[in-house]
């Protein structure tokens, strides 16, 4: 998802000069039938799906998916939903911290270890590594550590400090920032690689004129780095929020959309609507929301992308 | 001029230290919880119900570790422990990394070396499949594995994780045979090569940096799946994410946080591993990926 898309020149095929037998027919279409499966996947399971998804989503479908048209009435009731208000309005807060603190951690991150740091193999290992873990993993262990009465809250206090809260976890109004505590934990390693990468592509000659300018280490990395740094911030924003739309799992385990609803995310509605709640035609309508949401940050990016590569030809 | 010279030496020499302190006040963040699960899984309940959070076990408990790998009673399910979760996780996921990297790596010498017409469309029809959020064929999928007769089942799983994997491996493969030079393939023609023998001889020696990039993550993906696991699958065929969070809970009575960590070690100890031998790769081939494009 990283890598950008380019398109250089196509390999011409071969043009031969006698008259194509029947295997050289076939053989052209072998690159054909090759991807065929893929096409198929794309189309069904990927588009149909979308459609067939929206179609539900207009059906009065409860427990199992039935097709009588009945408008946008689940649309209504998901909008009137005041659950759905609420796993809205944490997505909002969740997502724009969950990006922004990742932004800033993985760029300091970044530029630190970029100074000819000695460990700079190890200590990249250990940003990293709670990316490779589970959401649901991650969740076990965090909401042990956020549990105020045997996690975070009750260490400090036998510290000495009596009088320490920290119980957001079963705060209803807290809640939904544990999980951005714990997300920004997992990911904001990732980020640090992602920038890592992009401040290793930079053109080292710009920077030599700079410092031969006398530019300091600080206006360089203002002036010069970090502008140069936009498409990674594009696609480290893109990847980031597109984890906190989908953000399902790690909710789940580690505040199961409580205290009551409080840190209920669109993911978990979706699910528990569709799925143990018999309301399938809300669920199928919450899902066409979120993919709306993804669709919303995603197309000006596939556009820009797009304008980008025009220019370049 | 001496003395000006060893101040900025001196004011040079704190820098570096003070940048190396927050650089190893990070790193510790980043471990604490980890170092806490590892330790909290040795103890015994006594242990943790009377020590601080952040100690060393007092003495090494295996204890916690046999439960939650094969004695702790998870919903209702007669087999005990994560075990049969974790066998299903490696029948699910080694099946559809193979799969999925291998069609990948097709579609990406396809679209790099043999386009066609409407090749392009193809590609960024598919591109979107890398951000499509599951939700949106979550109930279809769920409608068409019960037609197929693979609901609940380890096939039906891997048949998912392929079909939604294919995407990424796709875009993997081709960003990086895009970046291999054309003429390879140009001269192997004029010399007679097909499209098969090309593939194995020419464009899958040079492929091992993408393959271990591609491999790590969709390991990572699949094996951390927990939203397909919980949707398709039958307690017979839950992966271990679902395991996991069906232990944490379900357990009745007082939470025996040991076994939760054990159980949370056993979960993520393949990935784990996996990226502790070969993270180096998955840096370098995100470097390789974004730079080259």
């Amino acid at each position: 998802m990283t890598q950008s898309v380019s398109t250089p020149e196509p390999v011409r095929t071969v043009r031969k000069v006698r008259k194509p037998s029947l295997g050289d027919r076939l053989a052209e279409q072998i690159p054909r039938l090759v991807v065929s499966p893929t096409l198929l996947i794309a189309v069904v399971f990927i588009y149909g799906f979308m459609l067939w998804t929206l179609v539900l989503s207009f059906s009065n479908s409860r427990i199992l998916p039935s097709y009588g048209f009945i408008g946008l009435q689940n649309y209504e009731r998901l909008f009137g939903n005041e659950r759905w208000t609420v796993a809205i309005t944490n997505l909002a807060i969740y997502g724009v911290l969950f990006v922004v603190i990742c932004l800033a951690i993985g760029l300091l991150l970044a530029i630190l270890l970029d100074q000819k740091i000695r460990a700079e193999g190890f200590l990249r290992t250990v940003y990293l590594y709670p990316m490779a873990l589970s959401f649901i993993v991650t969740g076990t262990v965090w909401k042990w550590l956020l549990n105020p009465t045997v996690g975070i809250q009750r260490f400090v206090r036998e510290l000495g400090f009596e009088d320490f809260r920290f119980d957001w976890l079963v705060n209803s109004d807290m809640s939904i920032y544990t999980i951005v505590i714990a997300a920004v934990w997992q990911s904001s390693g990732f980020v640090m690689a992602l920038f890592l990468a992009g401040l290793r592509g930079v053109d080292d000659s710009i920077i030599k004129a700079a410092q031969i300018d006398g530019a300091s280490r600080i206006t360089i990395y203002t002036r010069i780095i970090i502008p140069s740094l936009r498409p990674v911030f594009f696609s480290a924003i893109i990847m980031l929020s597109h984890i906190a739309i989908k953000s399902f799992d790690l909710a789940l385990a580690l505040t199961g959309g409580g205290p009551g609803f409080s840190s209920d995310l669109p993911a978990i509605f979706m699910y528990q609507f569709s799925f143990t709640r018999g309301q399938m035609g809300v669920g199928a309508a919450s899902a066409i929301i979120m993919l709306m949401g993804v669709m919303a940050i995603l197309i000006p990016y596939l556009y820009s992308e797009l304008r980008v590569k025009k220019d370049d030809r | 001029m001496t003395v000006k010279h060893s101040e900025r030496r001196y004011s040079e020499v704190t820098g570096r230290a003070v940048l190396y302190a927050i650089l190893i006040i990070v790193a510790i963040y980043y471990l604490i919880p980890l170092a806490i699960m590892i330790s909290t899984s040795f103890r015994d309940m006594n242990d943790i119900r009377f020590g601080h959070l952040i100690d060393l076990p007092s003495s090494l408990s295996l204890e916690a570790w046999r439960m939650a790998w094969s004695e702790v009673q998870i919903g209702a399910r007669r087999q005990l422990g994560l075990r049969p979760y974790f066998i299903n996780s490696l029948l699910i996921t080694i099946p559809a990394v193979t799969i999925s990297v291998i069609v990948g790596a097709l579609n990406g010498y396809v679209l790099s070396f043999w386009r066609f017409k409407g090749s392009n469309i193809f590609f960024a029809l598919l591109l979107f499949g890398c951000f499509l959020p599951f939700q949106a064929i979550l109930l279809p999928q769920a409608t068409v594995l019960g037609k197929i007769g693979l609901s609940g089942t380890i096939p039906g799983l891997i048949l998912t994780h392929v079909v939604y994997g294919v995407a990424f491996t796709t875009l993997f493969y081709r960003n990086y045979y895009v970046s291999l030079p054309g003429e390879l393939v140009k001269a192997a023609q004029l010399d007679g090569a097909g499209f098969w023998r090309i593939f194995w001889r020419i464009i899958l020696p040079l492929s091992t940096p993408i393959t271990v990039v591609a491999v790590i993550w969709q390991f990572t993906q699949i094996w951390n799946d927990f939203l397909f696991g919980v949707a398709f699958s039958s307690p017979r065929s839950q992966p271990v994410t679902v395991g996991l969070n069906n232990m944490v809970n379900s357990s009745t009575g007082e939470v025996r946080y040991n076994v939760d960590m054990a159980g949370a070690i056993i979960a993520a100890l393949p990935t784990l591993a996996v990226y502790i031998i070969a993270g180096k790769y998955f840096v370098r081939g995100l470097t390789a990926g974004s730079v080259k494009g």
